[in-house]
This record gives structure tokens, C-alpha cells and sequence, in this order.
């Protein structure tokens, strides 16, 4: 891979560490998980399957996505840093990508401790589950959340104020996740075909359910390299203002 | 090195560089003066691709600006006037950061985060964290990592800012030092400074270059326009009169004394001489006879006052 992208990553995942923010967001997502696992998933009687944590953790993603993203270029504009960042031979892309593959690792780490979830699920019923819904899931996460940082690095390069980068992601992610679902269901016809295609959420669900659809995984890389071109663009419009 | 045509530059209705041309060779270190607002910043900013201009073209090491601006950074070392760091890193860590972002390999960044750490005396503090260094530091360091990657062009916005008169003297050893291996260009509203570092000044206000030339030619310059100060024993307006008819005697200015005839002198070339013959001739004793010294300082004063003048007349 390039090495500026993996230099800036770096930095970029280091950086998470000293941030209060991004462990507040890891304690409150793996709190949350683990609440949902405990109180719904893990208990007598209930189905052998990660799906409903799965789908639950998806929906708590949309409000933590965009308190790992908001400061990515934001603080860069902020700081100042940026003078120093883009005057070394670094290409626009690279920034970018660099800083939205660093936020991305950080959240793979963060789906790590919930595979004694996993384990626990696979163990407790004699390793009889079906693995496929649950490597399903995880990659369904891994998408969908490359997905909601793509968004959230593209309204962090749109403003020097984190909190609106935050606002208008989380805004963004609403939409996509929460309203079109809610919407298409409502309606019938074309309309609903086409809210469908852009509802993240349903071709997660997908994912959940064990169903590994390519036309899904091309969907989400594409959507993803997608916003992240109109990151790059945005970028490189400053020099233009 | 650097060559500047017709550079200007507008943030929207706002012009803060106008039609500014120069250009700098290999190993020369030229300073950049003029007070806040003048454009410096903005010109650094065009030369390091941080921002383009508006119009003009600039090129650094033969590449432009614009459209080779990944080769002209690469050849650029930059020390921004706020010294933008990320507060977070340690000394070391950020340098080894910038230090790969640059693509500079293992044993290179080694050997030059070495040199660089003892250059500008950050060995001490290498693994502080760089939100608890103080001003001084954190300026060292912006200049350490500009120098981190050996560039052919040093480009530092205000290098000696917050420093302490030590290390002020220090940094400029350093920079002089450095002037011999690399191009610098350094910006500053300090003029001794300047005086003392640059072999070339330019001195720009309100987006235009307002003078320029080494040292001596700008003290010549002021030279040109300093007053001789003349004191006769005796009254009377006939002493004011004669000199005023010397050829060379451009304007003469009585200024106020006691029992004495003071007079300011304003001249094309050396009047002294025309002066004191003229004194002998018409009995009039001289008490007192000398040139009005303006230092560089004067005249920056005075340059910029009539900048902002003809932009009060113009407005």
C-alpha cells in the first residue's frame, strides 16, 4: 500500500488514543452491545444467533460514528495543521484515505471484544450455530461502518467546527439508515425500489441474516470510495477560496 | 532558486499581494520585511502550494508552483508563522511522523532526527509530549522539522518569534549557518534581524514591494535622503538664504534655536564642503555640523507611512 496513506493512518489511530472522545464512544458502544447481549441475546430460550445484536449494534453506530470522524479534518482546520500537513508532498487522496483508513481501524479494534460474544453464542450451544450469519455480520459491520465514516470524513472536511461535522453526519447517517427504511415501506412502486437500493440499513440486515450478497458488498465499497472522492474534492476546493 | 513574476493574490474583494516580482538565487538568504498585513504570509503561502494565486506564476528549484506543486514541496521546508503541531505527539514521535510522511527511509530519519534534535537544542525535551512545551520549544521544533528532510529551499514565516534574546542570537547563527548549504527565504518585522542574517532584503507593504536590496544599498538609499544639520553663530534669515542658493541644496528647514541660526539641509549630493567654504567666505562660524544618521529603521517607518498614505489617498 502507498506509504504516506499508512503514515497518516497510523498517526491518525494513534491519535485515537489520546483522545477522552474515543474512549468515551468505545465504552458506550461495547456497553451498549453488551446490555443488548446480556439482557436480550444471551439468555434461556432465546435462538442460538448473533443477528439481533448485530442489527441493534448497526443502529447505535449511526450516533458513534460521527464523534470518531467529527475532529479528522476539522481539528486539521482548527489548528491550523493543516498549513503544515499540505505543504509536504502529501496528495489530497492521501489525507483523506489515510485519515479515514486510521478511524476505520480504530472501529475494527472496537468490534474485536465483542467476539467472546461470538465464542459464548458458538460455545453455550455446543457449536451447533450456523458460523455464516455471524462471519455475515462482521462483515456487514465492517462495511456499513466504513460506509458511516466515509460520511462522517466528508462533513468533517466541509467545516472547521467539529460539532457541526458531528450534527450534519449524524444527520446524513439518519437518512440513510433510519428514514428511508421507515419511509420505503410506506410506499410502493419505483419509489420504493429506489429508496431501497440507497437504505443501508435493509442491505445490512441482509448481511445479519446470513445472506452474503455481492451486489451488496459492491454497493457499499463503491457508495464508500464514492463519498470519499467528494472528501478529496472539497480538500482540494480550499486552496481554491 | 525562486522566481516570483507578477504574483497577486485576492481573497475575495480584499488584495493582499500586488503584482510582486522577484527572485532569489542558490545559496542566497533573503529576508522578507514589512509590518503585519503586508502580504508576507500570503506570498510564503503561494510559494509553498498551500494556496494559489490569483494571478502570476511562481516556480521553486524550476517547478512551478502550481502545476508541479508535489515537486516543489518536496523541495521546500516550511516553518509556518503559527507553527501548527499536533499537541498530542511527543518531540520524537512527530518527527519520526514527518519524517516518513516526507519518505525519508530508516537510517536517513535516524541520522537526521539526530541532527536535527541537537541543531535546534530539542535533545532534552525529545520525548515531551509537545502541548507541554512552551513557546520557545515548540518554535525549535517547527524549525526542526523543517530542516528534517535536508530541503534545498527553507522557507521560515517569522523563525525567531517567542524565542528568548539567547535563542534568538542562536537561531540566527543557525540560520546564517545554514545560508551556506541552503536557499532561505524568512520573513520578519524585525529589522535588525534582517540587517544581520539576509543578503538581500525586501521590504513589501501593502502588498507591493516598497524597496529591496542588500543592506548596504538600502542604507545608501537612506543615505541619499538623511539631512545635514547645520549650526551658525549669528541671526537672520540671510544665513537660510545663502545656503538655499547652493546648487546642490534641494530644501532647507530653519529649525528653532538659541542665539544661533539652525538650519536642516536637504541635498542632492555632499553639500558639506559647499557649506563650510560658504560659511569661510561670508564670516559666519559654524558651531556645529553633522549628518542626520536614519537607521533602517527610520526609513521602514517612513517607507511604510507613505504606503499608507497614497493607500489613504487612493481609497
Amino acid at each position: 500500500m502507498n506509504n504516506r496513506v499508512w503514515v497518516l493512518a497510523k498517526r491518525e489511530l494513534a491519535s485515537f488514543f489520546f483522545s477522552p472522545i474515543a474512549y468515551v464512544v468505545a465504552a458506550v458502544f461495547l456497553a451498549v452491545s453488551g446490555i443488548f447481549f446480556a439482557g436480550e441475546v444471551f439468555r434461556p430460550g432465546h435462538e442460538a444467533q448473533m443477528r439481533d445484536l448485530f442489527d441493534r449494534q448497526a443502529f447505535i453506530l449511526v450516533f458513534i460514528v460521527p464523534m470518531l470522524t467529527m475532529r479528522l479534518l476539522a481539528e486539521e482546520f482548527r489548528s491550523g495543521t493543516i498549513e503544515s500537513l499540505m505543504t509536504v508532498n502529501v496528495r489530497d487522496y492521501e489525507v483523506i484515505f489515510g485519515k479515514f483508513l486510521g478511524t476505520w481501524l480504530f472501529f475494527a479494534a472496537l468490534l474485536v471484544p465483542t467476539l467472546i460474544y461470538a465464542f459464548m453464542v458458538l460455545g453455550y450451544s455446543g457449536w451447533a450455530v450456523d458460523p455464516g450469519p455471524v462471519v455475515g455480520g462482521y462483515l456487514g459491520l465492517l462495511l456499513l461502518g466504513g460506509f458511516y465514516i466515509a460520511v462522517g470524513t466528508l462533513t468533517s472536511s466541509m467545516t472547521r467546527n467539529q460539532v457541526i461535522s458531528a450534527v450534519l453526519a449524524f444527520l446524513i447517517l439518519s437518512v440513510f439508515t433510519f428514514l428511508l427504511w421507515g419511509v420505503a415501506s410506506r410506499l410502493t412502486g419505483n419509489w420504493q425500489t429506489i429508496l431501497r437500493t440507497i437504505n443501508v440499513y435493509e442491505r445490512f440486515m441482509d448481511f445479519s441474516r446470513g445472506l452474503l450478497d455481492l451486489r451488496h458488498i459492491i454497493f457499499f465499497l463503491s457508495v464508500t470510495a464514492g463519498i470519499l472522492f467528494v472528501a478529496v474534492k472539497i480538500l482540494e476546493s480550499r486552496r481554491w477560496r | 532558486m525562486i522566481e516570483v513574476r507578477n504574483l497577486t493574490k485576492y481573497y475575495g474583494p480584499v488584495l493582499a499581494v500586488d503584482d510582486l516580482s522577484f527572485s532569489l538565487d542558490k545559496g542566497q538568504i533573503i529576508g522578507f520585511l514589512g509590518p503585519n498585513g503586508a502580504g508576507k504570509t500570503t506570498t510564503i503561502r503561494i510559494l509553498t502550494c498551500f494556496m494559489p494565486a490569483t494571478r502570476g506564476s511562481a516556480t521553486v528549484a524550476g517547478y512551478d508552483v502550481f502545476t508541479q506543486s508535489l515537486e516543489v514541496r518536496r523541495k521546500i521546508g516550511y516553518l509556518p508563522e503559527s507553527v501548527p503541531l499536533y499537541m498530542e505527539m511527543r518531540v520524537n514521535e512527530y518527527l519520526k511522523f514527518r519524517g516518513q510522511l516526507r519518505g525519508l527511509d530508516r537510517t536517513t530519519l535516524k541520522k537526521r532526527t539526530g541532527y536535527v534534535l541537537e541543531q535546534c537544542w530539542l535533545g532534552d525535551v525529545a520525548t515531551r509530549p509537545i502541548g507541554q512545551l512552551s513557546k520557545g520549544y515548540r518554535q525549535r521544533l517547527g524549525l526542526a522539522d523543517a530542516l528534517l528532510h535536508d530541503p534545498d529551499v527553507l522557507i521560515l514565516d517569522e523563525p525567531t518569534v517567542g524565542l528568548d534574546p539567547t535563542q534568538i542570537r542562536a537561531t540566527r547563527e543557525l540560520i546564517k549557518e545554514l545560508g551556506k548549504r541552503h536557499t532561505i527565504l524568512l520573513s520578519s518585522h524585525i529589522l535588525p534581524e534582517v540587517e544581520a542574517i539576509c543578503h538581500r532584503t525586501i521590504i513589501i507593504a501593502g502588498g507591493r514591494i516598497v524597496a529591496s536590496g542588500s543592506p548596504e544599498e538600502l542604507r545608501r538609499q537612506i543615505c541619499e535622503q538623511s539631512r545635514l544639520i547645520v549650526e551658525f553663530k549669528g541671526s537672520g534669515d540671510a544665513i537660510a538664504a545663502a545656503v538655499r542658493k547652493l546648487p546642490m541644496v534641494q530644501n532647507v528647514e530653519t529649525l528653532p534655536s538659541e542665539g544661533a541660526v539652525r538650519l536642516a539641509v536637504m541635498s542632492k549630493s555632499d553639500s558639506r564642503e559647499a557649506i563650510s567654504l560658504l560659511a569661510i567666505a561670508q564670516h559666519w562660524p559654524i558651531l556645529e555640523m553633522r549628518q542626520e544618521v536614519a537607521s533602517l529603521e527610520d526609513f521602514f517607518v517612513r517607507v511604510v507611512a507613505d504606503q499608507g498614505k497614497k493607500a489613504v489617498l487612493s481609497a
